[in-house]
């Protein structure tokens, strides 16, 4: 401390020690934060339903998708990444997922939101399991925060059904 | 800067950072903006900087008791008997 050079270092390492804690006690906050997320899927059309030449199904729909994630934002958080996917069983793959659309949420104002949308991502089976097959429609979500512990969680919706025949 | 100055200004360094810290958390965690946490500790970091850093008065007020030059005078350093020879005898050896 006997030095002006001492006296400005000690204090730049003390005030980003001290600096580093804040951001951790900032990430250790969000735990106190307990979400309550809803989400809706409408199918509202499957626009068409087709096999492609080698011999995987492919479908386009048209979706209404809603929800209000406003809950998932407190004050570390810099964006939250929300992607929606079909998933099912098929007897070659137990789980499937396929995203259809996703988005970047980044305040919380944005973060109730309705979207009338075809799958942004084609909805292509690794083979021909698609006709009659029933699906979930999973909304994923990524929290990221501005510093520490990222946050991902899920919305399953089920009761889904893709038509019998090709269309 | 005298010992009791840098003492001072160690302990003056540490306890205004820590208070600016939690206050500034505090502030952060109630207004929900983590740029107001930010920016009221870099605030504090700078007040602090500008108390404890440069070399103030009030740091300088026990400054070391040297003895009066006079005094020494009278009681002056042992000189060597024989500079010359044992100058020699060193560079011999």
């Amino acid at each position: 401390m006997h030095s002006f050079g001492y006296r400005a270092n000690a204090l730049l390492t003390f005030a980003v020690t001290i600096l580093a804690l804040m951001c951790a006690m900032a990430s250790i906050s969000d735990n106190l934060n307990h979400p309550t997320p809803t989400s809706q899927v409408q199918v509202l059309n499957i626009n068409w339903f087709q096999k492609q030449p080698n011999g995987n199904d492919e479908v386009s729909m048209t979706m209404n998708i809603s929800a209000d994630l406003q809950s998932l934002f407190t004050w570390n958080t810099k964006q939250v990444f929300v992607f929606l996917a079909a998933e099912y069983g098929t007897p070659k793959n137990s789980l499937n997922q396929i995203s259809l659309w996703d988005g970047i949420i980044p305040t919380k104002e944005h973060a109730k939101f309705w979207i009338h949308t075809s799958n942004k991502y084609r909805f292509i089976d690794q083979g021909s399991n698609l006709r009659g097959k029933e699906f979930n429609l999973t909304l994923h979500w990524h929290v990221m925060p501005k510093t520490g512990k990222m946050f991902a969680d899920k919305i399953v919706m089920s009761g889904y059904r893709l038509p019998q025949e090709y269309r | 800067m005298d010992w009791q100055g840098q003492k001072l200004a160690e302990q003056l360094m540490q306890i205004l950072l820590l208070v600016f810290a939690v206050v500034g958390f505090l502030t952060g965690y109630i207004t929900g903006s983590f740029q107001m946490m930010v920016l009221t500790y870099a605030g504090g970091v700078v007040l602090t900087t500008l108390v404890t850093v440069p070399n103030w008065p009030f740091f300088n007020r026990n400054p070391l008791k040297w003895l009066d030059p006079s005094e020494a005078e009278k009681h002056p350093k042992p000189q060597p008997q024989q500079p010359v020879s044992s100058k020699k005898k060193a560079s011999k050896k």
